[in-house]
């Protein structure tokens, strides 16, 4: 889980707006949803970056972009030097064997009409130089066994296994070419308690053995904590916090961390009486228009007028050494 | 509400609602899945119980027989009773049934945008519960709609009351639902996965409300969830599900501080915390049991860590451990006094 300080992938300013139009024949630009609005971070080799935050808050859009499934509006992706915004021909082929995701939903995500060899083994149809013809059921095979399935399962179809162990094949297709990140959305949170414990146990070994990047979105805040290094705080289409577990999670400096820190039901009854809970008001305004200023501000319950017309940095300031987007930053405890 | 009495010793008809070993089975074409094998539990007015339980532990079905509203066929439930004010409901004509559903016993659902009706605006929705069943007025069942809308705190409820329900957010939209829920006044709420749906901060806001709205109106919440955290913030007592069989049941305190049942604590242990960062999770190693071809026995055997020959060959009683707490485990004792390890 070290990282060894090696600087994989960079992102800088990212920025994608998805159009509003009116008409049918003559589509005319009304608006802009700003899904991700300026998202900068740096990914080392072999450590674990945590993306946090509430539905619409950007996570998804900025996994789909950086798997380039979405063009950006503006801003450069990094990848061990080069912009993969700029990429084509067999540099981008190169890209997509680099960087594979592992979505949501087992059940969905999944090929009903494929065996277990088919799905595991459809990368190589493009990729033919990681396996050749006669070795592919043999990787295949391998895969199943490194995520913890049986090798001989490999002709049975989707519906004959559990949520957890399609999550498994999900993994294993994403391995499939050796990528050095995997963008996991949501992996989890389909899953049953006692199933998610056993796939996030399988991702820190798998992460450890192959030398893995990740980059892993979820809203569940104790399953990010569990398996992030560094953590980065979404609030939308911003960053608006970000540092390693441990600044994150004891010493939140932005308002909107310390409120999401303490909404997180805690599985411990003694805790109820004397925790310190922030209540937010309402709910996360529409990305299409967001606030002035500050984006948070018609939330908090520390905003002054600064915090309309001024808009935040993501930068440390005097009180803490992690970069926090708050006029206002101050430590709180919130999780005792 | 810690300190209540073991719950054989009161008749029927003691408890608000009690459900006395229900069985219900699901006839399908590659067989017979048993859902429920003997459910027993009890809710008093102004208690919150937690039914806690992962997905296919028979937690919704059990709610959907109290409700009435499981499809018959393909369900059929052979033997059982649910107690309301002593009263069977099981055995009660439909039409009187019917009366109590929605009146008495009332449920709201985890997905409140496929709940609710998309071509109808939430004011009609709300108020029509009012007009079919007590014959208001269009005009008063809609000021009632309102009203019930301010009590559970949308916004503005005066103009959005003609509002559909895409134009609501996730958050309002289970207020909604609330609203409906609470128009006849129920004395029974049932909240199947109320905030599953909901981010964080919203969930937060729809617990407080239930809470309120529980205390303010003294109904009996039975919360169904898999989610260990909800549960430890506002239930006073848990029932744990698996396999379709209560197999611990306990005040909230108690079962967190020390589980009786290795399932109960597998789960405990599988959770990933926010206070601390571990190394690694437990994990609790199997599947769930395919209810079609249940193991005999204690049904938790082939996944539990102190498996014993007695645990294949015997279905475990429920073992009262005092204080109205019970564990299926033939090593529940052993497990409260820390023997198993």
């Amino acid at each position: 889980m070290a990282s060894s300080g090696e600087v994989i992938l960079r992102v800088d300013n990212l920025v994608k707006h998805f159009p509003i139009t009116r008409g049918i024949l003559f589509r005319t630009k009304i608006g802009a949803v700003k899904a991700v609005d300026g998202v900068s971070f740096e990914l080392h080799k072999g450590e674990t970056l945590g993306i946090v935050g509430e539905s619409g808050c950007g996570k998804s859009t900025l996994a789909r972009l950086l798997m380039r499934l979405e063009e950006p509006t503006a801003g450069r992706a990094v990848l061990n030097g080069k912009n993969i915004f700029k990429m084509g021909g067999t540099e981008l082929r190169r890209l997509r064997r680099n960087v594979q995701m592992v979505m949501q939903d087992p059940y969905t995500s999944l090929n009903p009409r494929l065996t277990v060899s088919d799905i595991i083994g459809e990368p190589f149809e493009i990729h033919t130089e990681v396996a050749p013809r006669g070795d592919r059921q043999r990787r295949v095979q391998e895969l199943l066994e490194l995520v913890g399935l049986n090798p001989e399962h490999i002709n049975r179809y989707p519906h004959q296994f559990s949520g957890g162990q399609r999550q498994r094949i999900g993994i294993a297709r994403a391995l499939a070419l050796k990528p050095e990140i995997i963008v996991c959305d949501e992996p989890v949170s389909a899953l049953d308690v006692s199933i998610q414990a056993q796939v996030v146990n399988l991702l820190e070994k798998l992460q450890d053995e192959l030398g893995l990047s990740y980059i892993f979105i979820a809203h569940d805040l104790s399953v990010v904590r569990h398996i992030s290094d560094r953590v980065g705080v979404m609030y939308l289409g911003k960053i608006i916090e970000i540092g390693t577990d441990l600044e994150i999670y004891d010493y939140p400096t932005h308002p909107y961390t310390q409120a999401l820190l303490s909404a997180v039901p805690m599985p411990d009854p003694e805790a109820r009486a004397h925790r310190d809970v922030i209540r937010l008001e309402g709910d996360v305004p529409s990305p299409a228009n967001p606030p002035s200023g500050c984006r948070f501000r018609t939330r908090c319950w520390k905003a002054q007028e600064k915090c309309a017309l001024e808009e935040p940095l993501l930068i440390r300031r005097a009180v803490e050494p992690h970069p926090s987007a708050c006029h206002f930053a101050e430590l709180k405890h919130v999780v005792a | 509400m810690t300190d209540f009495e073991v719950m054989t010793t009161r008749p029927a008809g003691a408890y608000l609602l009690e459900v006395r070993d229900l069985f219900v089975e699901f006839h399908t074409r590659d067989g017979v899945a048993k859902v429920i094998n003997g459910v027993s539990y009890h809710l008093d007015p102004g208690e919150t119980l937690a039914v806690l339980g992962e997905s296919g532990s028979g937690k919704s079905v059990t709610a959907q027989a109290i409700m009435g509203i499981l499809d018959m066929p393909p369900a059929k439930i052979p033997s059982g009773q649910i107690f309301y004010h002593g009263e069977d409901l099981l055995k009660m004509p439909e039409d009187k049934r019917r009366a109590i559903r929605g009146n008495e016993i009332s449920m709201i659902f985890q997905d409140a945008l496929s709940a609710l009706n998309p071509v109808f605006s939430v004011g009609w929705q709300i108020s029509e519960t009012l007009r079919t069943r007590t014959g208001m007025s269009k005009g008063d069942a809609l000021k009632r709609a309102v009203e019930l809308m301010d009590q559970v705190k949308i916004p503005a409820a005066r103009q959005r009351v003609k509002d559909y329900p895409h134009q609501f957010s996730g958050g309002m939209r289970q207020r909604v639902m609330i609203a409906m829920a609470l128009a006849m006044d129920p004395k029974v709420l049932i909240a199947d996965e109320p905030t599953t749906a909901l981010d964080v901060t919203v969930q937060a806001q729809i617990m407080d409300l239930l809470a309120d709205l529980r205390r303010d109106l003294n109904m009996g919440l039975i919360l169904i969830t898999h989610d260990l955290g909800v549960v430890a913030d506002v239930a006073d007592r848990i029932a744990v599900m698996y396999a379709g069989r209560i197999i611990e049941h306990a005040d909230v305190h108690s079962i967190y501080k020390q589980p009786a049942h290795p399932y109960t604590e597998g789960l405990l242990a599988s959770i990933p915390r926010l206070d601390t960062k571990g190394t690694e999770l437990a994990t609790i190693k199997g599947l769930p049991p395919n209810l079609m071809r249940l193991p005999t026995g204690c049904k938790y055997h082939p996944r539990c860590p102190y498996k014993q020959n007695v645990c294949v060959d015997t279905v475990p009683a429920s073992l009262e451990l005092g204080g109205g707490r019970t564990s299926a485990c033939h090593f529940a004792k052993e497990m409260l006094d820390g023997q198993l390890r």
